[in-house]
């Protein structure tokens, strides 16, 4: 038993394992039912009623723009929070972070909840926006998903580099524009991509706010409670493909970014 | 090879690790405890933890109190009573398809209590096991159930193989004073103009299938000439012309109503964000007494057209019973547990439903839960009749404020009521009721008919916003591809010849 030696490989053992398990495996058995039918054949008739139907293609389309403006508005929000709490000499930052952070701690469902009444009350009848009250459910949920990575983006800044820049004649505002934005680019980046996506299928939140019009996700699911499994797996593939364009083309932009480039900007 | 060996040398570690804990497991079976696998509903059982003041003292001296849950008691008296132990594993589930669909996946269980059109489609799938003759003829369940039920279950032929658990109608809950009562008396109150966005439906797709069903064969239903000879046939009508129909009520429902709710529907019925809502009515219960503890009155209405009646019933599966007498034992020995009639009105009273079991005891905590007090005047009481549930003159004394009778004279027909119109509904409405068949072949028409439905179409949407919409996902995309080559993020740099690598 010579070979049993500890090596430090081993410890991705337990990483591997759960990788298999639970993503490769699933994938599989996703792009299986995403092409056969019922019959159990191979087909693509899924995928082209998906892209021929009015319908799906409409959700998809409302699911994009409710996931877009939730992103936007959560970048709005959480850049200018984020900036305040790693920028600015305030003592008791931490505990402003803490009260971003909090609502995370507590159950989601009841923050949903809890949410309902309050536009209840705002709005009086929550159901006549129904595209108002899904964007504003999502940030609700999704906002400290984009606090966070702006926040250790802009804390890790290095402060000379800002004072190089006032040297050299900057004014505040360029200084923010042409090192500090750029700088923060990754944040932003991994920002979006843990808002955009999960707003798109997110739909308990919508179920549980008000349930009227579907968005991808919603679609998925009643493809599933239908026992359609075929059609439910082929929208789950489209949306991964979707996920993986866009992991695709804003991972150049972290990683080269905040190597080489934000700096010579 | 070395390194293969290493690895197999792991997985076989792990492999003979988990061996010995499988076997380890594997002892404990070997005891006689028979592990009776039960499905159920959420919140559909009496969990037991009642606050003493909780109590129900029958007229008679009986006392009902759920100390412990149910099955937990069942446990304890099985294990008293017979030769050979047994563990309840109690799991639950939220909709029928959800446990369809746990069941193909694989999931394994010995009793389930799924509705009436599922007990179908599992008895056409050939999955459920019959029921034991001692068992049709002696058990509890047998002696203590509503002949009534018994004679709905023999007509569909599922009397061998279902037990039925709970059973109830549909209809719609509303607050009097916000709502007329003649726009509450047809499932037109969905498209009413006057709720709009005030009313919620229920977002499955065969509630909301037979409230539309309602609404297109209104005219012929509120006929009075109209014979109900073939309302069954009409109410479960799966024709591709009578689904394209149901399409085109349901979206007008959908732009009418307030929200398609899973289960939201009863805190806003409560809190008042809505005014009426299309509920089950042992639900229905559950919302009026809480708002009669916030001081609202809410009413239950079964409209005129026509009343879903539906069923839920325990089953066994073939899977888990796998021939296995013993389990079989004990799984039937559950449904009598549950059918004996104190523990029919602990669940009655914790869950809100009707259960299907009759008798003496249960009628006289109706009268204890609803009925007169006494001494009540007697214009106000009137005998309410439930013989055709408990037998020959069986009746609750019943304030006949809760009711409201088409005519000030008559006692017999009433549409609408309070919890025990709810829970018991009158000879009237019972005859335009019908039990909603499995959709069969249809049903994937249907549920595609329904997702149909519940997608915004691309066509409906104006063309401006479409191409806003696509514009600024062009132009995040175009920006982000012009970005990247702005700034060369798209090309690899390569060392030019002659430099070397340097390691860091």
């Amino acid at each position: 038993m010579k070979g049993l030696r500890f090596n430090r490989k081993h410890l991705c053992i337990p990483y591997a394992v759960f990788l298999i398990l639970f993503v490769i495996a699933p994938l599989i058995v996703i792009v299986y039912y995403a092409f056969t039918n019922g019959q159990g054949h191979f087909t693509f008739d899924n995928f082209v009623n998906f892209f021929t139907s009015t319908k799906t293609l409409g959700t998809l389309l409302y699911g994009f723009a409710v996931s877009i403006v939730t992103t936007a508005v959560c970048l709005v929000i959480a850049y200018p929070t984020a900036y305040i709490l790693a920028r600015s000499p305030i003592k008791k930052k931490y505990v402003l972070l803490l009260l971003f952070i909090l609502p995370m701690w507590i159950n989601f469902t009841l923050r949903i909840t809890a949410l309902k009444e309050v536009l209840s009350v705002l709005e009086g009848n929550i159901s006549i926006y129904p595209f108002l009250n899904s964007v504003i459910g999502m940030t609700y949920d999704f906002l400290p998903f984009m606090i966070l990575p702006l926040y250790t983006s802009l804390q890790k800044l290095d402060n000379s580099l800002l004072e190089a820049a006032s040297d050299l004649g900057a004014n505040k505002a360029t200084v923010f524009l042409r090192v500090t934005l750029p700088l923060s680019v990754p944040g932003i980046v991994s920002g979006i991509t843990m808002v955009l996506l999960p707003s798109m299928t997110n739909y308990v939140v919508l179920d549980m706010l008000n349930n009227s019009t579907y968005i991808p996700g919603s679609l998925i699911g009643s493809y599933f409670s239908a026992y359609d499994w075929h059609n439910g797996s082929l929208i789950s593939l489209v949306l991964l493909i979707i996920i993986f364009i866009v992991t695709l083309v804003t991972n150049r932009f972290s990683d080269k970014e905040a190597n080489n480039k934000g700096v010579i900007l | 090879m070395k390194k293969f060996s290493k690895f197999l040398s792991i997985a076989a570690a792990i492999g003979i690790f988990g061996a010995s804990a499988l076997s380890f497991a594997g002892c404990n079976d070997k005891e006689d405890v028979i592990t009776l696998r039960i499905c159920n509903w959420e919140e559909y059982i009496d969990l037991g933890d009642w606050d003493e003041e909780e109590r129900i003292i029958l007229n008679g001296g009986e006392e009902i109190f759920g100390e412990n849950a149910i099955y937990d008691d069942f446990t304890e008296w099985f294990n008293e009573t017979h030769d050979f132990k047994v563990k309840v594993e109690y799991s639950t589930f939220g909709t029928n398809e959800d446990l369809y669909n746990r069941l193909s996946l694989g999931d394994v269980y010995d009793l389930v209590c799924p509705s009436d059109y599922m007990i179908m489609k599992l008895l056409a799938e050939n999955k459920v096991e019959e029921y034991s003759e001692d068992f049709m003829k002696n058990g509890e369940y047998a002696n203590c159930v509503s002949p009534y039920i018994n004679g709905i279950f023999s007509q569909y032929g599922w009397d061998k193989y279902a037990a039925c658990y709970m059973w109830g109608t549909t209809g719609i809950v509303y607050n009097q004073e916000k709502v007329d009562v003649k726009d509450v008396a047809s499932w037109d109150i969905l498209l009413n103009e006057k709720y709009k966005r005030q009313v919620t439906v229920k977002d499955n797709v065969r509630d909301a299938y037979f409230a539309a069903l309602g609404i297109i064969n209104h005219d012929l239903l509120t006929d009075p000439q109209y014979d109900k000879s073939n309302l069954t046939e009409l109410m479960n009508a799966t024709d591709g012309e009578t689904i394209a129909k149901a399409e085109e009520v349901l979206k007008k429902i959908k732009d009418n109503v307030y929200s398609f709710e899973t289960d939201s529907g009863k805190a806003d019925m409560v809190t008042g964000k809505v005014v009426a809502n299309y509920q089950w009515s042992g639900d229905a219960i559950t919302i009026l007494d809480e708002a009669d503890a916030d001081g609202t009155e809410l009413w239950y209405s079964v409209p005129d057209e026509c009343a879903n009646l539906w069923f839920d019933g325990w089953i066994m599966l073939k899977d888990g019973i796998d021939g296995n007498a013993d389990r079989q034992t004990a799984a039937e020995a559950f449904v009598n547990f549950l059918s004996r009639p104190d523990n029919a009105i602990r669940n009655m009273y914790y869950i809100g439903y009707t259960s299907a079991i009759a008798g003496e005891t249960v009628l006289k905590y109706l009268n204890w839960n609803y009925g007169a007090e006494e001494g009540a005047d007697e214009n106000e009481i009137f005998p309410y009749d439930v013989s055709y549930f408990f037998g020959k003159d069986a009746y609750i004394s019943a304030y006949r404020e809760e009711f409201e009778f088409e005519d000030e004279n008559d006692t017999v027909t009433a549409n609408r009521g309070r919890q025990l119109f709810a829970q018991y509904p009158p000879e009237n409405v019972k005859s335009r009721s019908v039990v909603m068949l499995d959709f069969g072949d249809n049903l994937t028409d249907i549920n595609q008919m329904w997702i149909d439905v519940r997608c915004l179409d691309v066509t409906d949407i104006s063309p401006v916003v479409i191409g806003i919409i696509c514009g600024i996902i062009g132009f995040i995309a175009i920006a982000s591809v012009l970005y990247g080559f702005r700034y060369k993020l798209f090309i690899k740099h390569k060392p030019k010849k002659g430099f070397k690598k340097v390691e860091e």
